[in-house]
């Protein structure tokens, strides 16, 4: 059960989704106007929900690259998400509120964190892995609240954003244009990474760890730094998301948050590049469409949830993939033998 | 301060059996079945609301009680029939966003049928008073001896159904190896449901008995959820036995290191903090503890698996 956790059949192709240029350069035009289509047609409230978004398309996609690329189901990653908002605020409290420290500090200590608990659960996997994430996590929440420094059930508040010389963050459009280029630096080194050698052994060792072990791969040491990556990205996001709502509170911690990334995550896809990013637009817009109708959202979730788990397991971005296989069922076995072929060849 | 001790330590008793009684289900389930369900804690949460509503209508705990035993049980069974059954085939992950969705609607539709406002069972009459355990010094609730003596009760009966029976046999056979058992002739799937509906039909006695200490709340169940995994990955998943000796592990160190780290911060620190620091320290104990289990003996203190 563990070798096909991550729900993908023999015949995807490793890998999937990644984006060409084109595509990543129409969807940061697309997000680089949005606000001013927003402010222009007098909706800036939803600048607010733009930055939201790209905040949590960061944790989410953080995730992904775990869960998604790794295989690592991880159900502690609002561990991280939090650490980086406590640094956030912790550095804040010294007076240190200078972006280019925060930030970075917060990425650190998630990474550090995710460093230390990677290193004690990857020694277990498939249901054990699960469990000694939440346990950690759980570790966290209970320090967050209990810890005075930490500011307890209340958590603690920012009194001001981070400060960007030059720039002033208080203002949503400006926030959202930070959190925009921060995101983007993000996800190019996340590109970057699932592109590489580094990404392609990663999803060979969720297909296959053993055969990847037996090649020769240090399979511990590289689905460690992909965790410790992945932790210090949410760390990021969790830091940027501090700022958003001016403080952090426990329930960030909460395994709650770390069910809804898994839940933003498979929305979108897990293992496909835009995968975190679809699935974080899809979830918040979709929360605040129907909350404005009913307060009974998570009823609505709920059944979302099911329905994705018993009828579209592989989320919003393989709909490409299905459709093009669908397309190509008329072209007949020709193909598919040639996409065996080509999977031999790698 | 030994009868301090003496009643904690009765207090970590009643809670580390009623932890059993979740922990036995949940365990069951995941080790015959292989399936992580989140949600058992909605199967506590829904139980308790029906013994309160039962309850409330009847005015009368203990046919409240099984009314809601009864009740959660075929609420369990229905939901193996429906959902688990095919979840049962899928990758963990599927389980654990398809019981995280089921937590979702339980709470959601627990708040709309009884309102966010909490719910209170009230004791029965006769188990109210205090009882005297050591003249005019040790005075412990009946109706708390009354979950402890229920709690060790089931245990036992649990012992004999898994132990002494054909039932338990099939069970056991289903843990150590399901396909097997099959081909040898068990009919798995209407064991699975019983397994099924037995877990529900301990969460809602859990539920219901410890409704007059708690108030019956949405979200009830994954404040317990948690402890109860931790105890089924410290006694080993699928082992009863382990559930057993895990839930008083998890219940004593909760509830005595609570009152223990509290007493010993006060030392070395102001009372405060003390008595804030020490009760997650001992929460933050339990999570440790197992941690070290799977870290150091990954299949558990009592594995079910030879």
């Amino acid at each position: 059960m563990s070798a096909t956790a991550s729900g993908h059949s023999a015949e995807t192709p490793l890998v999937v989704g990644l984006p060409g240029p084109w595509s990543a350069i129409a969807v940061a035009v697309l997000l680089a106007v949005y606000p001013l289509i927003m402010s222009s047609i007098g909706e800036d409230f939803y600048i607010g929900v733009g930055s939201r978004v790209l905040i949590l398309a960061l944790a989410a996609s953080a995730l992904n690259l775990a869960l998604g690329y790794g295989g690592m189901i991880s159900l502690g990653h609002a561990a991280f998400l939090g650490t980086g908002g406590y640094a956030v605020a912790l550095l804040a409290k010294q007076d240190v509120v200078a972006a280019w420290i925060a930030l970075p500090v917060a990425a650190g200590a998630a990474a550090l964190a995710a460093l230390l608990i990677g290193a004690v659960s990857l020694r277990t996997r498939g249901v054990y892995f699960i469990m000694i994430t939440l346990a950690f996590a759980q570790l966290f929440y209970y320090l967050a609240v209990s810890l005075p420094e930490f500011g307890g059930d209340d958590g603690l508040a920012l009194a001001a954003r981070s400060v960007v010389p030059g720039l002033a963050l208080e203002g949503d459009l400006a926030f959202y244009y930070f959190v925009l280029f921060t995101t983007g630096l993000a996800f190019a080194l996340l590109y970057r990474l699932v592109a590489s050698r580094f990404g392609r052994a990663l999803i060979a060792i969720r297909e296959n760890e053993r055969r990847m072990a037996a090649i020769g791969y240090p399979v511990y040491r590289l689905k460690l730094l992909a965790f410790t990556l992945s932790g210090g990205l949410a760390g990021l996001a969790g830091g940027l998301l501090a700022n958003l709502s001016l403080g952090v509170t426990p329930h960030t911690l909460t395994w709650h948050q770390s069910g809804i990334l898994i839940v933003m995550v498979i929305i979108g896809g897990a293992g496909y590049f835009w995968g975190g990013v679809m699935g974080a637009a899809i979830f918040l817009l979709l929360e605040e469409a129907i909350s404005t109708h009913t307060e009974h959202w998570n009823l609505v979730l709920g059944g979302l949830l099911l329905f994705i788990v018993l009828v579209a397991p592989d989320g919003v971005m393989s709909a490409r993939e299905r459709i093009r296989k669908r397309l190509q069922r008329g072209k007949g076995a020709r193909t598919e033998s040639a996409q065996a072929r080509e999977e031999k060849a790698r | 301060m030994l009868y301090l001790i003496v009643e904690q330590a009765l207090n970590g008793l009643q809670y580390g059996l009623m932890l059993f009684l979740l922990a036995a289900g949940l365990t069951l389930v995941f080790g015959i079945m292989d399936l992580i369900n989140l949600a058992h804690g909605s199967l506590y949460m829904i139980g308790a609301f029906l013994a309160a509503a039962f309850y409330q209508a009847l005015q009368s705990f203990f046919p409240a009680l099984v009314l809601a035993i009864v009740a959660t049980a075929l609420i369990g069974a229905i939901l193996e029939r429906v959902l688990y059954r095919r979840l049962q085939a899928m990758s963990h992950l599927s389980q654990v966003l398809a019981t995280f969705a089921l937590i979702l609607i339980a709470n959601e539709t627990i708040k709309i049928i009884f309102g966010a406002q909490p719910l209170m069972i009230g004791m029965p009459e006769s188990l109210s008073g205090p009882v005297e355990l050591v003249t005019d010094e040790l005075y412990y609730p009946a109706y708390r001896l009354l979950i402890i003596g229920v709690g060790f009760a089931v245990a036992l009966g649990l012992y004999l159904l898994v132990n002494r029976t054909r039932i338990g046999m099939w069970m056991r056979a289903g843990a150590s190896n399901p396909q097997m058992a099959a081909v040898m002739g068990v009919r798995i799937e209407p064991l699975f449901t019983f397994v099924f509906a037995l877990g529900a039909a301990l969460c809602a006695l859990a539920g219901a008995l410890l409704g007059p200490l708690l108030a019956v709340s949405v979200g009830m169940g994954e404040s317990i959820l948690i402890p109860a995994f931790e105890v089924i990955v410290i006694g080993g998943i699928g082992s009863m036995r382990g559930a057993l000796v895990g839930a008083l592990l998890v219940g004593m160190i909760d509830t005595v290191g609570r009152v223990l780290l509290t007493l010993g911060l006060k030392l070395v620190a102001d009372s405060a903090t003390a008595a804030t620091l020490g009760p997650t320290l001992a929460s933050m104990l339990v999570s440790l503890l197992m941690v070290c289990v799977l870290f150091f003996r990954p299949q558990g203190l009592f594995p079910a698996r030879g």
